[in-house]
């Protein structure tokens, strides 16, 4: 590794780090360094392991070999509490914050003995505004956690990095729920910080922002480190390939034009759940044999519209139409008969039944319909059907008793894929379909929504990344605090305007203000 | 009207004081376990388990304070139980807490009979007398319902500030907030979330016991074996009622030992003779049921309430 | 060392719950036993002896196994589909009084149409009493842990009051006490001269069709899954609330079947006495048997023959009958911890 004598101090080395996850490998023998203000950027596809090695570095997990420096001190394994002391600081990509806590309160708790008396709310007050003000974190100390935006979370978890002197701040996929804008702000923050003399591991998969903020990049494949560069002497497209290992496959999805509206809405709004907002006055059309991409910043109504479309919530104003005629009682069911196949976000939580097997999770939404007559369930017909959705997308397991838990995400989803796609839905809601599966398993599932839509299915696809929303969509909405902004045709519109309009710029003004989402009046 | 009559007697309200102290304790503890994320279920047989244990310890030569003490270890030691199968064990809390409940009560009921065996009625022993707070308990009508009350009463209600107090302004309180809401959050800033459930577990458990023992030890002077008869599962009642805030919880407690002292002074008015007493019973029972619906948009419930934290699960 | 899921445990993994429950139980048995002045291996003798040692035994045994069985079942299914019914107490006495009020002599119509009669109108006064709580959990998000034990607590004073007033036995001694039942509302024995009723009968048919409905009927396909992923199951389409109903009128009439049994198998009136907790006992017989419907039949002979041996041991050596409680509480605990070593193996790194 090039270090050359003389330059900043290593404040931060990673030797031969190995963990296992029973038969999974996730990280084999890796090694890194990192100077102080220095800029290291973290590079891999899902699954490479980048996380799993924050996480050692962190504490919380042990690896099974390898060991940690931190200012030239060994770091005891499996222990935040060490590791925070040391002067690490952990940005998750899954924030850790206490909902019903202040904001203040979040970056104070774990900070003082247990034994104290007294918090000290005065002092930390001010230390905080302080600190935000040093490294342009604007946030109001007082607020609750739960009200506040997505990007305001992010400015607490990097304050409670902040507050406990971190000197090392690693970040994981911070960009992945920020507007443009927002990362930019973001960048801004940590250039201050390296200016102060931290340094940072960020760790991303986007490589443009890799570009514009590391100094050196390491790449993670399949948990090995396949690749170090310094970042003036490398290029994206050379990262890339390192990502990847080998020329990335140009999947060109061709755009095509529009068939009959299968799917309308018209002023539609629902009520808000929560903190979480309702669509308001959202005009939306699906047409056939096209890829509809809903683009947007996680938590401004993507829930809403996938909730509606799937069945989960009803209108409360306005007009929904399904194949030109209107929809009157609305249910999950009611979707399934209407003719829309839906892939929800959250494969483990919404989408199987962990502890069923394949054949169970195979007829989950057809049991009745197909498999059972008068009540009385055909379980040998369910289980052909579960091996011809086995054989057919490709989904590699024992077989279809098998419980669908131990299958690896890339495989339940081909399954959840295949039980949606054989009933030859005319709508396919696709709600982050690729969200955490490997390339090949990626590039799998956009062939497959394309090959639908080239069937003549209408494709209504939700993505937090904006980079699939353009590669894969004819005709691009963006989502900002449950409106929806007009089409733009893919090729027309620029990653500047839409990110503009993912800040919410060029909406109509709305009439209440922006906390606690819109109420209409019924 | 018979009802105002008893209404604006000191003694109605004293008794109503009385009978509140040992649901405070109780709903105290169960709030304490329940912020921190477990459901305690065992709740009812701690109880029993307080309420014996305190009382034979009394008997047996210890002073009452001591019995007290006796108390809280019983109901510390099943809250350790529970606590190790529902914390670092995850397991159901639901059937945990069923299960302790019938073994502190089993056990409870065996050991009386192994350490009282030819018994007809239960040996008395001196409880806890009245003590008048100086001054205060000269008031008209506050003194007598509220200032002539048993050392055990006036410490249910200091539990209460105390537990606001640590809950809302020491670092433990908001460690033990944040585990009950978002335990990731808590592990990652360094904290134990195992120690913070287990240790709200076992002194949540301790205070339930005491709430037992009261019954035996200042309520009554005895003990009986339907003694507790599901103040227990009224306590679980009152912590969401009270919205899990230790105050609104007391407030609960009181309203709900109101209905209470107030349905036994009716069964002996002239409703009393029309109405079974069966009925006048089965109020408490059924108000807590009619808390629990008014309650029931629950925005309040600790997120992470029953829900076992695995760290470092893929 | 850490845990590690394992993928398909074996069979001798899945055996050991109940086995360890059953051992830990009687280690813990050993230990009071002890305490209390018994010699152990006599205790255990005595109980074994008081349950199966004698033909007398032996149908006391299936006797006090049948209301169990009927419980069991109703907790089984009601917790499959993580529905917490701790009120199968109430529901059998739901059972019980709609047995007294309609088989004293109020219809009269012949045995074969009576007893069927009797039989459904206790599952629905079962059902009836878990519908509420079931309601107000899917309405209005109400734990139902809580309501159903407080209800407990109401019926049971309810029943007292009706035995001490309107259903009180004018030929009765003073102590509450229905009146007797017609012949035609009796469930007949099953070999004339034994003391045991089709009521054991009744409850291995419930245990056969429980099964059946599990494996292979779409409700059971939808208790299932709505047990196992609620968010799951209402995604893909399954009514949620409507099979959260189903369950409860399904758990409830089952232990409605309870109170059937007892007072027109065995008891042939209804006494406030009626049943010693056979609704919480249910919750332990469907912990040990995993929430299988068969194993709960082996699960319930079980404990039945623990409470009736513990009686019997009782009466001969002293020891106090609350040792059987003891057990079943500790192999509770027991089993469920053991249920970890199913899911999980040590690995030392």
């Amino acid at each position: 590794m090039a270090q050359e004598a003389g330059a900043q101090p290593v404040v931060l080395r990673l030797s031969e780090i190995s963990k296992s996850f029973g038969a999974l490998k996730a990280l084999d023998g890796v090694s890194l360094s990192l100077a102080r203000g220095e800029v290291l950027a973290l590079l891999g596809e899902n699954g490479a392991g980048k996380t799993t090695l924050m996480n050692v570095l962190f504490g919380q997990y042990t690896a099974d070999r390898g060991s940690v420096e931190v200012m030239g001190r060994a770091l005891p394994p499996g222990a935040p509490r060490a590791a925070l002391a040391a002067g690490v600081g952990m940005v998750h990509q899954h924030f850790t914050l206490a909902g019903n806590l202040s904001v203040w309160e979040n970056i104070v708790l774990g900070t003082q003995s247990l034994w104290r008396g007294r918090i000290g709310a005065r002092a930390a007050r001010a230390r905080i505004a302080d600190l935000a003000a040093r490294f342009h974190l604007a946030v109001d100390p007082e607020a609750k956690v739960g009200r506040l935006s997505v990007g305001e979370r992010q400015r607490v978890e990097i304050l409670k990095a902040l507050y406990r002197d971190a000197r090392i701040l690693i970040l994981d996929e911070p960009t992945a729920v920020l507007t443009p804008q927002e990362s930019d702000a973001l960048f801004a923050t940590l250039r201050e910080a390296v200016g102060q003399g931290l340094s940072v591991v960020f760790i991303s998969h986007k490589l443009h922002e890799v570009m514009a903020i590391a100094d050196r990049v390491v790449v993670l494949r399949h948990g090995r480190m396949v690749a170090e560069r310094a970042a003036a002497e490398t290029s994206a497209p050379e990262l890339a390939a390192l990502m990847v290992g080998g020329a990335l496959p140009e999947s060109e999805i061709a755009p095509r034009p529009a068939g009959p509206a299968l799917l309308r809405l018209s002023q539609v709004s629902t009520r808000p759940e929560g903190r979480a907002p309702g669509l308001r006055e959202v005009t939306l059309s699906l047409h056939a044999g096209q890829i509809t991409g809903l683009a947007g910043v996680s938590g401004n109504g993507q829930r809403a519209l996938s909730d509606l479309v799937s069945g989960l919530v009803a209108p409360s104003l306005g007009g929904f139409e399904i194949g030109g005629v209107p929809v009157s009682r609305w249910s999950p069911r009611a979707a399934i008969a209407r003719g829309i196949g839906r892939i929800p976000e959250d494969r483990h939580r919404t989408g199987t039944i962990a502890d069923f097997d394949l054949t169970e999770n195979a007829v989950l939404e057809t049991y009745a319909r197909d498999f059972a007559r008068h009540g009385w369930l055909d379980w040998r017909a369910a289980r052909a059907h579960a091996e011809a959705l086995i054989r057919g997308y490709d989904v590699r397991c024992p077989g279809p008793g098998t419980r669908i838990r131990l299958l690896s995400g890339g495989n339940m989803q081909k399954l959840i894929l295949g039980r949606v796609l054989e009933t030859g839905p005319r709508i396919i809601l696709a709600n982050q379909p690729v969200r955490g599966l490997d390339i090949g398993a990626v590039t799998y599932v956009h062939n497959r929504l394309a090959a639908a839509r080239d069937g003549g299915a209408a494709v209504l696809l939700i993505s937090e990344d904006l980079d699939e929303v353009m590669k894969l969509s004819d005709v691009i909405h963006v989502i900002s605090e449950g409106r929806l902004s007009p089409p733009f045709a893919r090729g027309a519109v620029s990653v500047a305007t839409l990110g503009e309009w993912m800040a919410g710029a060029h909406f109509a003004p709305a009439a209440a203000g922006k906390t606690g989402g819109a109420h209409h009046a019924a | 009207m018979e009802i105002f009559d008893i209404l604006a007697s000191a003694a109605f309200w004293a008794a109503a004081i009385r009978i509140a102290s040992p649901l405070i304790f109780a709903t105290m503890g169960e709030l304490i376990c329940e912020r921190a994320g477990v459901l305690n279920l065992g709740i009812e047989g701690i109880m029993v388990a307080g309420a014996f244990a305190g009382w034979i310890a009394v008997w047996a030569g210890l002073p009452l304070w001591g019995g007290v003490a006796v108390a809280f270890a019983a109901g510390a030691a099943f809250g350790l139980l529970h606590g190790v199968l529902s914390v670092p064990f995850g397991l159901s809390q639901h059937v945990v807490g069923i299960g302790i409940t019938l073994l502190a009560t089993s056990l409870t009921f065996y050991t009386y009979r192994v350490v009282l065996p030819e018994v007809s009625s239960p040996p008395k022993i001196v409880a806890f007398a009245p003590w008048p707070v100086p001054g205060l308990s000269q008031i008209p009508l506050l003194g007598p319902a509220l200032f002539t009350q048993t050392p055990l009463t006036y410490l249910a209600f200091g539990l209460v500030g105390l537990v606001s107090l640590v809950l809302y302004r020491t670092p433990l309180g908001l460690a033990l907030r944040a585990a009950g809401e978002a335990p990731a959050a808590v592990a990652a800033q360094g904290l134990s979330v195992t120690g913070l459930r287990l240790g709200a577990v076992v002194v949540g458990s301790g205070l339930m016991a005491v709430g037992g023992a009261f019954l035996t030890l200042s309520a009554f002077d005895s003990f009986f074996f339907d003694m507790v008869n599901g103040r227990g599962w009224i306590a679980i009642a009152l912590v969401v009622f009270g919205a899990w805030r230790p105050g609104k919880a007391m407030l609960g407690a009181i309203l709900f030992a109101a209905f209470d002292a107030l349905q036994i002074r009716l069964q002996q008015t002239a409703l009393g003779a029309l109405v079974p007493y069966q009925v006048f019973l089965m109020l408490p029972y059924a108000l807590s049921i009619l808390a629990l619906v008014a309650m029931s948009r629950r925005a309040e419930v600790p997120a992470a309430l029953m829900v076992p934290f695995n760290k470092g699960e893929r | 060392m850490r845990l590690e899921p394992i993928a398909a445990p074996s069979l001798a993994r899945r055996i050991l719950p109940p086995a360890l429950a059953i051992l830990g139980a009687f280690v813990v048995a050993a230990v009071l036993a002890r305490l209390a002045g018994g010699a152990p291996f006599a205790v255990f003798s005595g109980i074994v002896t008081g349950a199966v040692g004698s033909k007398f035994a032996a149908l006391e045994t299936l006797n006090r196994a049948t209301p169990l069985i009927f419980t069991g079942l109703a907790v089984a299914v009601a917790f499959r589909a993580k529905l917490w019914n701790i009120g199968a107490e109430a529901q059998l006495y739901a059972g019980a009084l709609v047995t007294a009020v309609l088989g004293t002599g109020a219809l009269p119509l012949p045995a074969p149409l009576l007893l069927p009669l009797i039989c459904a109108v206790a599952m629905l006064a079962g059902a009836a009493l878990l519908f509420g709580p079931a309601v107000l959990k899917t309405r209005l998000g109400v734990d139902e842990v809580v309501t159903t034990l407080l209800l407990n607590f109401i019926f049971l004073l309810f029943v007292s009051y009706l035995l001490e007033g309107p259903l009180k036995d004018p030929m009765g001694m003073g102590w509450p006490k229905s009146a007797r039942l017609v012949p035609e509302a009796r469930l007949p024995r099953i070999v004339e001269g034994l003391r045991l009723h089709w009521g054991f009968v009744l409850a291995l048919i419930a245990a056969a069709l429980v099964w059946v409905i599990n494996a292979r009927t779409t409700l059971g396909f939808e208790m299932r899954a709505v047990g196992a992923n609620r968010e799951a199951a209402r995604f893909a389409g399954i009514p949620v609330t409507a099979v959260t109903l189903k369950t409860a009128l399904l758990s409830g009439g089952l232990a409605g079947l309870a109170g059937f049994s007892e007072v027109s198998g065995l008891k042939g009136a209804l006494t406030l006495d009626l049943s010693p907790g056979y609704g919480y006992s249910g919750i332990v017989v469907a912990m040990l048997a995993l929430l299988h419907p068969l194993g709960v039949v082996a699960a319930a002979l079980f404990v039945a023959a623990i409470f009736v041996g513990a009686d019997a041991m009782s009466r001969a050596q002293g020891v106090p009958t609350y040792l059987a409680d003891i057990m079943l509480a500790a192999a509770l605990l027991f089993m469920v911890l053991a249920i970890l070593l199913t899911k999980f193996r040590v690995v030392r790194d």
